[in-house]
């Protein structure tokens, strides 16, 4: 820049940025503390600003044994978190990849139609239809089910749209090469786009991962035993409406084991996530 | 854009779109299309048949009270919310977009929290501003504040803003800073030279060139209140005290299944349906054309 820097010029942008990782850390922070001391300390309000001396007492239990309000352990819950966020990843990738590649690559009756069916979905959450969903999931019998958890989710543009918008910008000679090879259009698909796809695919699933694992509304409804039930609404059922009852050590342990997954997720694969991001809300 | 070279195989792009076809038939045209219907019928007394009554579901639901109580809250949570978390985000953006040392550090330390669930947010915030044992919570009320979001609406509301944003800093923050990178340097060298401060540069040439972004952003944080907010709210207050903060969808999910009133509660969804596809077509309307420099 053509201007001298001032000393306060280069301090002021470290400063409000410190302050703002500080703002963006501290709830975690306090949860961690909190899941580091004991349930009295915590009823009290006594508890300090460092952690405490009860961490590994605490994420035993929860890892364990559970809870008096939650029965069942974390473990479980993580699982079920992790087959749900797994197939609705895998599954959105899957299906949409597939989707567009006959899009693009094909001409047929109805393929107007068929994009534009597609194409409106990018626009309705699950939440403004929830019941009649919870109706067809009931009637088909996917009540407390992987399937049921998880399909529903499945159907959405945005993946399709995405692969599309990739698939545009694979160079015509490819396909022309390949069709002089005598290739087919599977063997097309398989032997050039997918591994052409790797890193959309890649950031694709990063996104979907954690839209699947922070599911909560749905598995809400969706799940009546407790053997079934998510990590996310594991958390919410250990608050009791009385206060007093809720032990809030272990339901911090609990958060903070919930959040560990998406967050790792988020910063190991960084630029995929941010890839994945600013791509899938083009 | 099409294509030029294509295969012409006749069953199988009909195989290749069938998944995807059939799960978005299955989950999504049929219900969404169930809940038209429903918001047209009424349940008899016994819920065991209905019938056909019109408008009459939708015309209850604009005649009740609460209805528009939750409009207003939505409205006010929408704005809050929004304006909070992107002025915020936009601060920080700026900051980070400055070539500073450990700019992407501080880029990581701010973009995690995207991948904490909104209801888990909720429950964080809760634990630091719980009247009884929160740490900021007592903190408040030590210093004379009457602070208790499980009595008083107003506080209820304001602590499901701060986490709302909260969880939508890192969001925004990444897509503030990616429209700021890509604003060519040249241009605010420009108006350096030509002597503009650096206040003035960014209100006359920064800020009108991220608009696309700015407007990108102010929908996707609407929408993102109307609907991802859900399990803040149920996790913080329950829509309580007294409905204090009971949002558009949290009143669907609480009519549906306390009230059985299902055609009712399908009138709003087709009410929120209606709001989400005009608020779509604003956004590729406006940011296609209207937002440009």
């Amino acid at each position: 820049m053509v201007e001298r820097k001032h000393w306060f010029s280069t301090l002021l942008p470290h400063a409000i940025l410190i302050l703002g990782v500080l703002i963006v850390a501290f709830p975690v922070y306090v949860a961690f503390v909190g899941s580091s001391w004991d349930a009295g300390t915590i009823a009290n309000g006594t508890m300090p600003m460092t952690p405490g001396p009860y961490l590994v007492e605490n994420y035993s239990r929860v890892i364990l044994s559970g809870n008096a309000t939650a029965r069942e352990p974390v473990g479980p819950m993580l699982f079920n978190s992790f087959v749900m966020a797994m197939i609705i990843a895998l599954g959105k990738i899957a299906i949409s990849i597939i989707s567009a590649y006959a899009v693009v690559y094909f001409r047929f009756p109805l393929r107007k139609t068929a994009f534009w069916l597609i194409f409106i979905t990018l626009m309705l959450p699950v939440e403004v239809r929830i019941y009649p969903t919870y109706k067809i999931v009931a009637d088909l019998g996917l009540l407390d089910t992987y399937g049921g958890l998880a399909i529903p989710l499945i159907a959405s543009a945005t993946a399709t749209l995405l692969f599309r918008q990739f698939f545009m910008t694979i160079p015509d000679e490819l396909v022309e090469a390949s069709k002089i090879d005598g290739a087919g259009p599977w063997k097309f698909f398989k032997d050039t786009v997918l591994p052409l796809s790797i890193t959309t695919v890649a950031a694709l699933f990063v996104i979907q991962f954690i839209y699947g694992w922070n599911q909560y509304l749905w598995p809400l409804l969706i799940t009546t035993r407790e053997d079934m039930q998510t990590i996310v609404i594991g958390i919410k059922k250990m608050l009791v409406t009385q206060d007093a009852l809720t032990e809030w050590q272990l339901a911090m342990a609990t958060a903070v084991l919930a959040m560990l997954p998406p967050v790792v997720v988020v910063l190991v694969m960084q630029k995929l996530f941010v890839r994945g991001l600013v791509e899938t809300e083009k | 854009m099409e294509k030029r070279s294509l295969y012409n195989n006749k069953l199988l792009p009909y195989l290749l779109l069938a998944p995807q076809l059939v799960i978005t038939l299955v989950f999504f045209y049929w219900p969404a299309s169930q809940a038209v219907w429903m918001s047209f019928r009424m349940e008899d007394a016994f819920g065991t048949t209905t019938e056909f009554v019109g408008l009459e579901n939708y015309v209850s639901l604009f005649q009740q009270r609460a209805y528009y109580e939750s409009m207003a809250t939505t409205v006010i949570f929408s704005i809050a919310v929004t304006f909070l978390a992107m002025s915020f985000s936009l601060l920080l953006a700026v900051m980070a977009d400055k070539q500073i040392r450990g700019g992407s550090v501080y880029r990581t330390l701010l973009i995690w929290p995207y991948a904490v669930a909104p209801a888990i947010a909720g429950v964080l915030w809760l634990f630091m501003f719980q009247p009884s044992l929160g740490m900021i919570g007592r903190g408040l009320i030590s210093i004379g504040v009457p602070w208790n979001p499980m009595l008083n609406g107003d506080h209820a509301l304001l602590l499901v803003i701060l986490a709302a944003a909260w969880k939508q800093i890192s969001y925004n923050f990444l897509f503030f800073l990616a429209g700021l990178q890509s604003i060519p340097k040249s241009l605010i060298e420009a108006a350096a030279i030509d002597g503009a401060r650096p206040t003035r540069r960014f209100w006359t040439i920064v800020f009108p060139m991220l608009s696309p972004t700015t407007f990108f952003l102010l929908v996707v944080n609407i929408v993102y209140v109307f609907f991802d907010t859900f399990g803040i709210i149920d996790a913080i207050t329950h829509g309580g005290p007294a409905k204090a903060t009971e949002t558009l969808v949290f009143k669907v999910y609480q009519d549906g299944r306390l009230g059985g009133d299902l055609g009712g509660s399908a009138a709003q969804s087709v009410v929120l349906m209606v709001i989400v596809i005009a608020l779509t077509a604003i956004q590729f309307r406006y940011v296609e054309r209207k937002v440009t420099y």
